[in-house]
């Protein structure tokens, strides 16, 4: 039950800073995907570089526990462009259209239904899938920092210079 | 910190500010973020409705079982999370069509609600085969520095900018 609770006010305050950072909407997403307004990309990578800090800080405390899931070449690669496919033709994300929903926009209804339905697809093709794609490339729960065989924070500083480079880059360019 | 112009605020601050609460969300109840995996769930609800024996024997349904859990309270989270965030900032507003949608392909909401019902199939159908979405694998995965968080999230945007530029690429519907 506590479980259930801290899930339900971690989406409020999550989907809460979603709104203000306008990154719901529809306009916003196609924005970005064609390299038009990187608002999505700057709440993204803002969040991705603060969250880097703290994970990793906590988990050398022995805090918290990594969770990674397995990098399968077959599914993450195809999975990933089938998904970008159909998130450039809906416009939200899973998680998103719960948000867009919530400020009124209310197409995203459909792409909720379309999900729902995605998802019982892939579930009568989970045996198949399982069989053959998700066997091709199975590198295991692997992190960066395992594979170049280098420190976190090393990697950890690289990335936020890169994002501030990057966030640099935006500005200049009024995207 | 800058204004949006439309009272949002900046994508920094709101999205640092959500990276903060992804790292209380696993000190404190050791929960990453994501959102995909209710959809199945959801999914695997409404057909135990109609045929609970067979729901109960699909493989994908044992692995992922249609409960209720951590990540579906998330997910109904971030629903009343931008209602309460949109209505108390005079940004809330019903929209059958969005707007850069409507000036590129008219007003017809049919149209717009095909593609956004196909494209969310096909997304999730993706979603699940690369076992996340932007959630997941974007924000969770790459925080980690995951390895298919990054990989996901470099395919997500390249299959995503690929279909942006069918729909509106060369601009010959201004």
């Amino acid at each position: 039950m506590t479980t259930l609770l801290y899930g339900l006010i971690t989406g409020i305050l999550f989907g809460f800073l979603l709104q203000k950072g306008r990154v719901l909407r529809y306009d916003k997403q196609l924005g970005a995907l064609r390299l038009l307004d990187m608002t999505i990309v700057k709440f993204m990578v803002s969040a991705v570089l603060v969250g880097m800090v703290g994970i990793y800080l906590l988990n050398d405390l022995g805090l918290v526990k990594l969770s990674i899931k397995s990098m399968v070449v077959g599914g993450v690669v195809l999975g990933g462009l089938t998904f970008g496919i159909g998130w450039g033709l809906l416009g939200y994300c899973p998680g998103t259209s719960l948000g867009a929903l919530g400020e009124g926009r209310w197409d995203s209804i459909w792409g909720i239904l379309g999900m729902l339905c995605g998802a019982a697809i892939y579930a009568e093709a989970y045996p198949t899938m399982k069989a053959t794609v998700l066997t091709w490339g199975d590198y295991g729960k692997v992190t960066l920092p395992q594979v170049l065989g280098v420190s976190h924070w090393l990697l950890i500083a690289i990335f936020i210079v890169g994002g501030l480079v990057l966030f640099r880059w935006f500005e200049r360019k009024g995207l | 910190m800058k204004e949006n112009g439309d009272g949002g605020w900046s994508p920094y601050l709101a999205g640092a500010l959500s990276g903060l609460v992804s790292i209380g969300s696993v000190w404190i109840a050791g929960k990453y973020f994501g959102a995909s995996t209710t959809f199945v769930r959801s999914a695997g609800m409404v057909e135990k409705v109609f045929d609970p024996q067979r729901v109960a024997q699909m493989p994908y349904f044992i692995k992922e079982a249609p409960v209720i859990d951590w990540q579906w309270m998330f997910v109904v989270g971030i629903f009343i999370g931008a209602l309460i965030a949109s209505t108390t900032s005079g940004s809330f507003r019903w929209q059958a069509v969005p707007t850069m949608w409507e000036e590129h392909f008219g007003p017809v909401r049919w149209k717009r609600w095909l593609v956004a019902f196909v494209g969310g199939a096909i997304a999730m159908f993706g979603a699940r085969l690369a076992s996340g979405c932007p959630s997941g694998h974007g924000l969770s995965g790459s925080m980690q520095l995951a390895v298919s968080g990054l990989v996901a999230l470099l395919c997500f945007f390249a299959g995503g900018m690929i279909v942006a530029r069918m729909l509106y690429g060369g601009g010959e519907k201004q």
